[in-house]
């Protein structure tokens, strides 16, 4: 086990450098010149050059990709060029509330996509199934954003039952946050819900035909030990991985959701960030993701061996 | 169970008017960039730094100039040294006092620190001096009109020196401003919100009715509505005006549109780099044919939803440079194709280039219908933003729609954009007849003479059309109903001063 962590680290250190190449490769292929995007309306031609020294725009790429990974090593992301706040400084403040919006987001999407994935399959070709199917089909194709703008004139507007959007952290009124949040993370676990539903009833009907539950069925077991015990937990394998990789998805931020509830979140400041072209934010907050990303398929790897008893010994 | 969902709404809502009385939450559409007045450069900052930091000088309504941190001012005979009396009982939010050095220290960084955006704004500052503890003399290299007004803005802002003393100085700065404005600043979440306190020390602290005041950066202007209706936020700026009429018939909200200093035009490249040959805009009778297609009026009324004021010229309504003289061209299609004719063609063939966003593109869309008339065949080339910047500095357009926000000196507005070297003039447009009007202007503190200057400018250039102005950007701000004593100002800034919410 230990062996097979290390192991993967190891491997993570190359993508990693991978990753960090092409980010930084990547941006300066955007068209535009983040000098005259920094500049300001007036675009003093003294600004501009000062600006291009300082950020060492006139260095070729390699040399700028050297100072920037030694300044990286010695965990200095560098500061945003537009509001002079640490890199690392704008990621310990979005992450809780990416981290927050992921969590309470997956929350709801496993809460309804599993048990109706479950049902959809127990109950196969039954106005059951049906009904989960369009909940999936809408869940997938209705757009968050429109989703997000008429939930906030229903149920903000109309009812005024929650804050249209902001973010208010827990430590500082948790119900107040958890009513702030409610709302965007119904959002976006739509779809995610929609997905995991697809998948589990999938998963599910496979195990059901399998031969250990028609053995499970001779021994007379209940219906309800054969779903849950037997079929269910071998179905949950590609479903683990689903979620921790759906969790990783979430984390690198969900813009549109984030852009309208007004959210401070990861999505929101890379995506500023971009349009801005804040070099530093771009390639301190794309590091960070990369990173968790990493770290999260590894933690999928490690559950897999947890729940799956087959593939300790391999 | 409709009766429960009452009762938990009136609960709820009854919990968030608790501990709020007196803090003002204002939407945005922006998060400002950096709160250090000497390098920043967007509207929603100038938006925080009018609570947050106190100018010598400010302008009212009708953009003259009033006492603000300095009581008094006055231009030596040659108006080569302009000089200030400054107020006696200001104080830094750090508890140190404002005063003629302190007054020095913020003119010498704003010209001297590397980053400074103000430097071209001061750049005819030749030296700043502090005779005794409350004069300020600024002496400038030649005659500067456009100065007084430079000074009402960020360039006369004034921060605690001691804030900017140490190393790293600027970054801290922008962190952390420590200025001597009505309302002191807490914290910042960026692209979240920015929050201030009241400052009790300042010198008019009675008209400032708030405790707390926090701007909060919500992009999509209906979410920022929807939080203005449901109580979130008690004002907003830049609502959107395809919701003008909806905003009209809410009775809890007061529509409070002010036509800005800013403008939208079309800049024609006539001599910059590729874009220019082979332009048919390079030819001043193809501009001229192109304008007398355009009718901005309907542009106002369906774009605009009536909030967006026909534009002929560079100075806002508001300005008293603004001009009776050239009053907005009708079109005249039939006019329109004679001159195409006189110009040797029949269709013309062009690209306009704008950034991408819905007004933009929809303005778009009506200015290629309506030049289609007489024969121009627009093709739309939508751009980011920043890759806009970058090609039309390069010359890569044939006709680009751009903004301004706007100046409160006729300077700024028309200065960079058509002298030969301006540094906004991406058309390289260069009449040195104009150059030399323009530097005149500048020299003259008398308003009806340099109006009189001004106007032969636009004598010519109304002829030449290097650009041609479409419609003066509005503000338009809603507030809450119980907000009172809130007038919006062409500037676009939200002064706070006598605001407060009714009672009951």
């Amino acid at each position: 086990m230990l062996k097979l962590i290390l192991r993967r680290v190891i491997v993570a250190i190359p993508t990693l450098i991978l990753v960090s190449i092409v980010i930084f490769g990547l941006q300066k292929i955007l068209p535009g010149d983040p000098v005259l995007a920094m500049a300001g309306e007036e675009r003093d031609p003294a600004v501009l050059d000062f600006l291009r020294e300082k950020y060492r725009l006139n260095d070729p790429l390699p040399v700028q990709y050297v100072a920037w990974i030694k300044e990286v090593g010695q965990g200095n992301l560098g500061v945003s060029l537009r509001t002079d706040i640490p890199v690392t400084t704008l990621v310990s403040q979005k992450l809780p509330v990416t981290i927050q919006l992921a969590i309470m987001a997956m929350f709801f999407a496993i809460l309804v996509g599993i048990p109706l994935g479950i049902l959809a399959a127990v109950r196969k070709g039954t106005r059951v199934e049906f009904g989960a199917n369009l909940f999936a089909l809408s869940g997938m194709s209705i757009p968050n954003f429109w989703l997000g703008i008429i939930l906030i004139m229903i149920v903000s507007v109309q009812f005024r039952l929650l804050p249209a959007s902001g973010y208010v952290p827990p430590g500082r009124d948790f119900w107040l946050s958890m009513k702030t949040m409610l709302m965007p993370a119904l959002v976006l676990s739509t779809a995610i819900a929609a997905y995991l539903m697809r998948h589990t009833r999938s998963a599910m009907l496979e195990a059901l035909s399998a031969d250990y539950v028609r053995t499970a069925r001779a021994k007379g077991a209940s219906e309800r030990i054969v779903v849950l015990r037997h079929a269910l937990r071998n179905a949950l394998m590609p479903i683990v991985t689903l979620v921790t990789i759906l969790f990783g998805e979430l984390l690198a931020g969900a813009v549109l959701t984030e852009q309208i509830f007004g959210i401070p979140g990861f999505g929101k400041l890379l995506v500023d960030a971009v349009f801005n072209r804040d070099y530093a934010v771009v390639q301190g907050v794309v590091l960070c993701i990369a990173v968790g990303f990493i770290v999260l398929t590894l933690l999928a790897d490690v559950l897999y061996i947890l729940i799956n008893p087959r593939l300790r010994y391999s | 169970m409709k009766k429960i969902a009452l009762l938990a709404g009136g609960l709820l809502m009854g919990m968030a008017a608790v501990g709020h009385a007196q803090d003002l939450r204002i939407g945005m559409q922006d998060d400002p960039d950096t709160l250090d007045p000497h390098r920043s450069r967007t509207y929603a900052a100038r938006i925080v730094f009018t609570s947050l930091c106190d100018k010598l000088v400010d302008i009212d309504s009708k953009l003259q100039f009033v006492p603000k941190l300095a009581k008094s001012w006055s231009w030596n005979d040659d108006n080569t040294a302009l000089t200030f009396k400054l107020r006696e009982d200001a104080v830094f939010h750090d508890g140190s006092k404002f005063d003629a050095q302190a007054a020095k220290a913020n003119l010498d960084r704003a010209l001297t620190l590397p980053e400074s955006q103000r430097k071209s704004e001061l750049a005819s500052v030749s030296k700043v001096e502090a005779p005794d503890a409350y004069t300020l003399v600024i002496n400038v290299k030649q005659p500067d009109a456009p100065l007084l007004a430079q000074l009402s803005d960020r360039a006369g802002m004034m921060l605690s020196p001691k804030s900017f003393a140490g190393e790293d100085s600027a970054s801290a700065v922008g962190r952390n401003p420590v200025c001597s404005g009505p309302y002191k600043f807490v914290e910042r979440v960026q692209n979240d919100r920015i929050v201030l306190e009241k400052f009790d020390k300042y010198y008019d602290a009675k008209d400032y009715a708030f405790d707390k005041v926090t701007f909060f950066a919500i992009p999509d202007s209906t979410v920022r509505l929807s939080n203005l209706k449901s109580g979130g936020i008690d004002i907003l700026e830049r609502a959107n005006p395809s919701d003008v009429p909806a905003i009209k018939q809410d009775a809890g909200l007061v529509f409070k549109p002010v036509t800005g200093l800013g403008f939208r035009q079309f800049m024609f490249n006539v001599n910059n780099g590729e874009g220019a040959k082979n332009n048919p805009f390079s030819n001043k009778l193809v501009r001229q044919a192109f304008q007398l297609t355009i009718d901005r009026a309907a542009i106002g009324e369906v774009i605009g939803g009536g909030i967006f004021p026909p534009a002929q010229q560079p100075f806002p309504l508001a300005s008293p440079y603004h001009s009776d003289k050239f009053p907005v061209v009708k079109p005249d299609i039939a006019k329109a194709k004679a001159l195409l004719k006189e110009a040797g063609m029949e269709t013309v063939q062009a690209q306009l280039t704008f950034a991408n966003n819905t007004i933009e593109a929809s303005t778009a869309e009506m200015v290629q219908a309506m030049a289609g008339q007489a024969g121009f065949q627009l093709s739309l080339r939508p751009t980011e933003y920043a890759a806009m910047l970058a090609e039309s500095a390069k010359g890569n357009f044939q006709v680009d729609m751009r903004g301004w926000s706007g100046r409160v000196d006729p300077d700024g507005n028309i200065f960079s954009f058509v002298t030969c070297k301006g540094t906004l003039n991406d058309s390289k447009y260069c009449n040195p007849k104009v150059d030399e009007i323009l530097r005149k202007a500048r020299t003259i503190s008398d308003q009806e003479k340099r109006k009189a200057v001004y106007d032969e400018a636009q004598t010519i250039l109304q002829d030449e059309l290097p650009s041609m102005y479409i419609y003066y950007q509005p503000w338009p701000f809603v507030v809450q109903k119980k907000v009172q004593g809130f007038e919006p100002f062409p500037d676009g800034m939200i002064r706070l001063q006598g605001v407060s919410f009714s009672k009951g």
